[in-house]
């Protein structure tokens, strides 16, 4: 997590566990871009590089029940799909896919996801889909209410100064 | 006008503006930045942005800070000096490796006064959710975040659901905050309170010193909340007092007053309720690989087949990890090494807790003790806890983020076992192939003396009296489970907070 991003983090995406398996599914398919895994993925933490390592060996979709809350933040910010699915269809995908892998695709218009023959929907915040849809700049878009920042500013200080830290 | 949540109020106070789509813009009141952020800085000397409020913006050195003399690895050395160009660049106050406020930054945020009720307060730092002890909306975000942050001084979010987790009644003696903590996650799970702001209240919560609500608050995350929150009190308050960034005098005074007013209106709804009785709650310690899998030192390894569906696999697959049997008590699972130290454990008190089981015993295996702060690390040496450390065999470094993360190097060898005062025991998380066992500091410590994973009452008696006893006749493995509550932790611990021996005259079970 230490070198620049312009580095690559592809190679660091769940390192141990594949250095550790020679037959890791993520060795056997190194060319995937869809991921599909079980509950909670990326819980806690907050590192982007987690994302960062997904982004950079290729991923752009994870389809999954549940998403840690920070890590799909950063996901949605990096142009990384998190797609939650309900559980069982997350499971009846897993099934059926066994140890292979097979063509996805993903319609973020729709909300729908294919994998082989089967379509599922997934759940997705409506202000993500819009974000990953135009590639937003959240700065720039701030940038056009500067003005409202800084009466709001303004007034914080002036209603309770203390807020400012005093050294 | 409708009763309101304490994080509807904190909400309120800092929306500038909101968004058709309900995406509030809100104001950073203090945004605190570490050796991680240098990604964030990178992102803002692209586009030539300046910090847009450095007088609210502080950095300290933590998860790369070497807590042991010798030689900085070269890439240690980068990421603290890389923070160093940046805070000087930036114009931002930064707490360096040698300066006597350095610390962790979710213990050094509170010891500064940085940290007050109130405020909203962001870090690139999942942990920052420490900082809600104090009845401030805290919460962590990634990189992108926080350029944006340093950039504007603002966050896009939507208003989190609010989840109001009660704890009735009194601990038991000995049991800390960290059991709280581990005992509302194992019973809810580790996504158990996702999207959701966590505001703790009850008798037990409002019993806890600063130092236990910060634990409390910081392992919010480990149960999938988005922040987590205590009501500020008379308590709070007198933690504030005399820190060097805290308001004095006059500004006090109008402070205090707007204090008292985030607390929740009585009639306030919550989308969600969970209530517990602390009485209930027995020391934890975790036996897997995330924070929910916790179970009380009475307890055994579970049967993965015996779990509910979910979770049967993964508990397979952190066995293997864990290289645990099912079936195994507890309290029999030896370990290597142990680690006290952290920002969930790595206060004052805490030190104190670990101290109090540690004094005049020697350690069985080796271990780590990394003070949350420089301060302290010198007000655990002016107190004589260092010194009950080092006579115990334990090795007393300096103040950094150390072998919760081992960034710095600070690591658990491959396939060795720790007893650990910190917050995740994900595979690999303190060094490839370590196994963590989450645990209260007195836990910990109690695991040190003993060379086991221990109930830290008997160790205190001098006889380690094993509890297999009450497990055999009682069939259960939780406290809860024993018709004899009493025989559960709470009877034999220590009431360490004030350092006495809480003796109990029978120790055995009444079941056989």
């Amino acid at each position: 997590m230490s070198q620049p991003r312009k580095d690559g983090y592809g190679e660091f995406l769940l390192y141990d566990a594949r250095v550790d398996d020679a037959d890791h599914p993520l060795n056997r398919h190194a060319q995937i871009d869809v991921l599909i895994t079980r509950r909670n993925f990326g819980t806690g933490s907050s590192r982007e590089a987690a994302v960062y390592a997904l982004v950079d060996f290729g991923v752009r979709a994870v389809l999954a029940p549940s998403f840690g809350d920070i890590f799909a933040g950063n996901a949605v910010n990096n142009g990384l799909l998190p797609a939650r699915i309900k559980t069982e269809e997350i499971e009846a995908l897993i099934n059926a896919l066994g140890q292979a892998d097979a063509s996805a695709r993903v319609d973020l218009d729709a909300g729908t996801v294919t994998v082989g023959d089967t379509t599922v929907t997934f759940d997705l915040d409506p202000v993500w889909r819009q974000k990953l849809m135009n590639g937003w700049d959240d700065i720039d878009l701030t940038a056009q209410h500067a003005d409202a920042i800084r009466q709001f500013w303004a007034g914080r200080l002036a209603a309770h100064p203390w807020t400012k830290p005093t050294q | 006008m409708t009763a309101r949540t304490m994080l509807d109020k904190l909400w309120d106070a800092h929306e500038i503006l909101r968004r058709d789509d309900g995406t509030s813009l809100l104001w950073v009141d203090r945004h605190l930045v570490h050796e991680g952020s240098h990604h964030a800085f990178a992102k803002l000397k692209e586009r030539g942005m300046p910090v847009a409020q450095p007088d609210l913006t502080f950095g300290v050195v933590d998860h790369y800070a070497p807590t042991r003399a010798g030689d900085m690895a070269p890439d240690i050395r980068r990421m603290i000096t890389t923070l160093g160009e940046n805070a000087r660049e930036t114009g931002i106050k930064l707490f360096d490796l040698r300066d006597p406020g350095q610390g962790i930054v979710h213990v050094i945020g509170p010891e500064q006064g940085l940290t007050l009720p109130g405020l909203l307060i962001n870090c690139g730092d999942s942990h920052t959710s420490t900082h809600g002890a104090f009845g401030a909306l805290a919460f962590g975000v990634g990189a992108t975040e926080v350029a944006h942050i340093l950039a504007t001084q603002t966050i896009w979010q939507k208003r989190p659901e609010t989840m109001r987790i009660r704890f009735d009644g009194a601990l038991g003696a000995g049991v800390a905050a960290k059991d709280m903590a581990l005992h509302w996650i194992a019973q809810l799970g580790a996504g158990g309170a996702r999207g959701h702001a966590i505001e703790y209240t009850g008798a037990a919560v409002e019993a806890l010193s600063m130092e236990g609500r910060m634990t409390l608050c910081n392992l919010s995350i480990e149960g999938g909340a988005r922040l987590g929150m205590v009501a500020p009190d008379d308590v709070t308050f007198a933690y504030i007092k005399g820190r060097p960034f805290a308001p004095a005098g006059e500004a006090r005074t109008a402070a205090v007053a707007d204090w008292r007013a985030l607390i929740s209106d009585r009639d306030a709804a919550f989308d969600r309720e969970v209530a517990f009785d602390a009485g209930d709650i027995a020391p934890t310690v975790t036996w897997g690989t995330t924070p929910e899998e916790a179970l009380p030192i009475t307890g055994a390894v579970p049967d993965p087949d015996s779990l509910p569906g979910g979770k049967a696999a993964h508990a397979r697959a952190s066995l293997d990890y864990m290289k645990l049997t099912a079936g195994t008590p507890l309290d029999r699972i030896a370990i290597d090494q142990v680690f006290i130290g952290s920002c969930t454990n790595g206060r004052i008190e805490d030190l104190r807790l670990a101290a109090a089981v540690l004094k005049g015993r020697t350690a069985k295996v080796p271990g780590l003790v990394s003070p949350g702060s420089t301060q302290v690390k010198e007000q655990a040496e002016a107190e004589g806890l260092a010194k009950v450390f080092v006579d115990a065999g334990l090795e007393w470094a300096d103040a950094g983020c150390s072998m919760c993360v081992g960034m710095n190097g600070d690591r658990v060898g491959n396939g060795k076992r720790c007893a650990s005062s910190t917050n995740r025991n994900f595979k690999g998380r303190q060094g490839r192939g370590a196994r963590t066992h989450l645990m209260s500091p007195a836990m910990v410590a109690a695991a040190a003396v003993n060379g086991h994973l221990a109930m830290c009452g008997p160790c205190w008696r001098g006889g380690h009296e094993r509890l297999e006893h009450d497990r055999r006749a009682c069939g259960g493995v939780g406290a809860g489970e024993c018709r004899h509550r009493s025989i559960d932790s709470v009877a034999v611990h220590v009431a360490a907070a004030q350092g006495w021996l809480w003796r109990v005259p029978a120790l055995r079970c009444a079941c056989g």
